[in-house]
């Protein structure tokens, strides 16, 4: 079922939770709400859910406006942080608390109750913990019958507020991996919020990046990396170092360090942002760059070796962190203290009086 | 030397705050003897020495055996009475804000500050034919000062924050969503409240329950001045001991309060196993 957020906004008190904002959630489609805390996606779950109420605009489910139907009659599927599994309950019990409830006329007979609740059960692979209670299961499996649970009703629309926050990264990776198989499966519409950048990346079909109650933009994961198109996109998706330079001479200056400007770009004051991974590291300077950095910490990670690097003699705000394969990085041997200049291959320029980046390229 | 020494000698000695296990068990022991048990000890010899025959026939006395009616009857209105407005009041105090708030809260625990006689006077003044409340319940016909109601209204004042203060806790501890997660399963309020919130609060309210039975079953300062004292119709069973005290008979006076002392020990035990069972599923110490 498709959903159709139109300028809807919210206030809790003074504080403006939520400017007006719209969104479009095609049928099947997964969205991600990344942002930090506070930028308002948990109060967007919600609104959506209608378990919290909107100050203006209308929702849509489909064709049927939702906006003042009250949270138990949206037929949404929500899944909470912490679970919010019935603690007195059984396993079974909690997977079928949504069918018990039903209005008489609605509700199948306890038989088929019972069915389905297996069924729903084997689906998350979980059948043999049918009678057990919430506090006998692990974080991973309290997840999956928090989600067994949210779709016994077979909801149209499934909502998870961080639904793998509290997990730790192999059993994270896992569910992550099963939830789209799920989704692709069973074909219902879902928004899921979190505040992990990769989580988003992998698992949306379409991410929407939020700051302060409002919407910073809405991309598919592959456009959303290769185009952030504000300085909070760029700063949120991580790993980027920002060289903050005023331009002389064609080359734009921090004290003592200086990039050449690449052919097209503006003559402008500005920040440029690179990734980590889109720098030469040598001994020397280099006739394109002259970024002295000095090696605070090396860590190992995956594919690739991570140094973390403060400036000599120029200005950053943070540390900057920069990978490197383990071919080159073992061929240079650097050690923690030592000196090094880093070339970057790639960036984005924000000039000081514009909003969006240009892309910039020292490669021929 | 110190080179013999073993790798336990050199280990710190104190991991906690308080001082170890021998020290502080000791000392609850020893005060748990001398105020509960030496007591309870003594209460016991008392009644042993007057041989069963003549226990049985005091404990079983047609006037005391009454009184045990009377009693358990007017605690178990009493109680239930509690479960309910207390259960309501702890609601209150923990899920609304509201100016005066504060006050109230602190006005829960004026049963345990306030001695219990002049809780009975005041009672009795009130619900007398001539008082506030006795004049208008007298004109609709009914009579609570000098009755059985009597017994009750006082049971029910002095222990009703044994109630209110059990469900407090766990009702804030109450996370809003597991609420949240019945609504959104399409639960209506009631069964939100039938299925998701009483279970939780269930273990506390019965505790609540059996504590404000238990102090109701052994009150007396609050009750003799409103229960008009008739034998066979609202004598107590406390009152039951005073009355033989006053007639010199420690021994009928023990034999009767080792009744009531069995009945509330077993009820406080009964509720605490039970309790202790319902929890271990939801802490999952199985």
């Amino acid at each position: 079922m498709s959903i159709l957020i139109e300028n809807i906004s919210k206030h809790f008190g003074q504080f403006q939770a939520l400017s007006p904002l719209s969104l479009d959630i095609n049928e099947g489609e997964m969205i991600g709400l990344l942002g930090p805390s506070g930028s308002g996606k948990t109060t967007l779950l919600r609104i959506i859910a209608g378990l919290e109420g909107t100050d203006t605009g209308r929702i849509k489910f489909g064709d049927r406006d939702v906006t003042n139907l009250h949270v138990r009659d949206r037929r949404v599927g929500f899944v909470f942080q912490n679970y919010a599994l019935f603690r007195h309950m059984t396993v079974a019990d909690n997977v079928a608390f949504g069918l018990e409830v039903l209005p008489r006329k609605e509700r199948p007979s306890p038989t088929e109750i019972k069915t389905r609740v297996m069924h729903l059960l084997e689906m998350v692979q979980l059948e043999h913990l049918a009678n057990r209670f919430p506090s006998q299961l692990s974080g991973g499996q309290k997840q999956r019958i928090a989600l067994a649970r949210a779709l016994a009703t077979q909801p149209e629309v499934l909502l998870l507020d961080e639904p793998f926050g509290a997990l730790d990264a192999k059993v994270r990776k896992e569910l992550r991996r099963w939830l789209r198989g799920l989704h692709d499966e069973l074909g219902f519409t879902s928004v899921f919020v979190t505040h992990d950048q990769e989580e988003a990346l992998e698992l949306s079909d379409r991410v929407v990046v939020m700051s302060n109650g409002h919407i910073e933009q809405i991309d598919q994961p592959g456009a959303l990396y290769a185009s952030p198109n504000s300085r909070f996109v760029f700063d949120f998706l991580g790993n980027a170092n920002v060289f903050d330079g005023k331009v002389e001479n064609g080359k734009w200056h921090n004290q003592q360090a200086n990039i050449v400007l690449p052919e097209g770009a503006e003559q402008k004051d500005g920040q440029l942002y690179i990734r980590s991974h889109e720098f030469f590291v040598s001994r020397e300077p280099t006739a394109q760059a002259n970024l002295p950095l000095r090696v605070i910490a090396i860590n190992p990670i995956g594919a690739e070796v991570r140094l973390e690097l403060t400036p000599i003699d120029w200005q950053s705000n943070d540390v900057w962190e920069i990978d490197l394969p383990h071919k080159a990085f073992d061929k240079n041997c650097f050690e923690k203290g030592q000196t090094l200049y880093v070339t970057p291959k790639a960036g984005y320029f924000f000039a000081n009086d514009a909003q969006k980046p240009t892309l910039l390229s020292w490669e021929k | 030397m110190a080179t013999h020494l073993s790798a336990a000698d050199t280990r710190p000695r104190h991991k906690r705050v308080l001082p170890g296990l021998s020290l502080s068990l000791g000392t609850s022991l020893l005060f748990i003897s001398l105020i509960l048990l030496l007591p309870m000890t003594g209460l016991v010899m008392q009644s042993v020495d007057m041989g069963w025959d003549r226990y049985w026939q005091v404990i079983s006395d047609e006037r005391v055996v009454a009184s045990y009616k009377v009693t358990l009857w007017a605690a178990l209105i009493a109680s239930v009475f509690n479960g309910f407005f207390g259960l309501l009041l702890a609601w209150v105090l923990v899920r609304y804000d509201f100016p005066g708030r504060r006050i109230l809260d602190a006005l829960v625990d004026l049963p345990f500050a306030l001695p219990t006689a002049v809780a009975g006077i005041t009672l009795a003044t009130l619900y007398a034919q001539n008082g506030w409340y006795g004049e208008i319940l007298e004109s609709l016909g009914l009579k609570v000062a000098y009755t059985p109601w009597g017994i009750v209204l006082a049971m029910a004042f002095t222990s009703i924050p044994f109630v209110v203060r059990t469900v407090q806790p766990v009702l804030e501890e109450l996370s809003p969503e597991e609420e949240e997660a019945g609504m959104t399963l399409g639960a209506s309020d009631w069964s939100v409240f039938r299925r998701v919130i009483f279970p939780a609060l269930w273990p506390a309210l019965m505790t609540g329950i059996a504590l404000s039975f238990t102090r109701s079953l052994g009150e007396f300062g609050a009750v003799i001045f409103i229960a008009g004292n008739m034998p066979y119709v609202s004598e107590i069973t406390s009152l039951m001991i005073f009355v033989s005290l006053q007639e010199f008979d420690f021994p009928a006076a023990s034999a009767i309060a080792s009744v009531v002392l069995m009945a509330s020990l077993v009820l406080l035990f009964a509720i605490n196993i039970w309790q202790a069972r319902y929890l271990r599923r939801l802490h999952g110490r199985s």
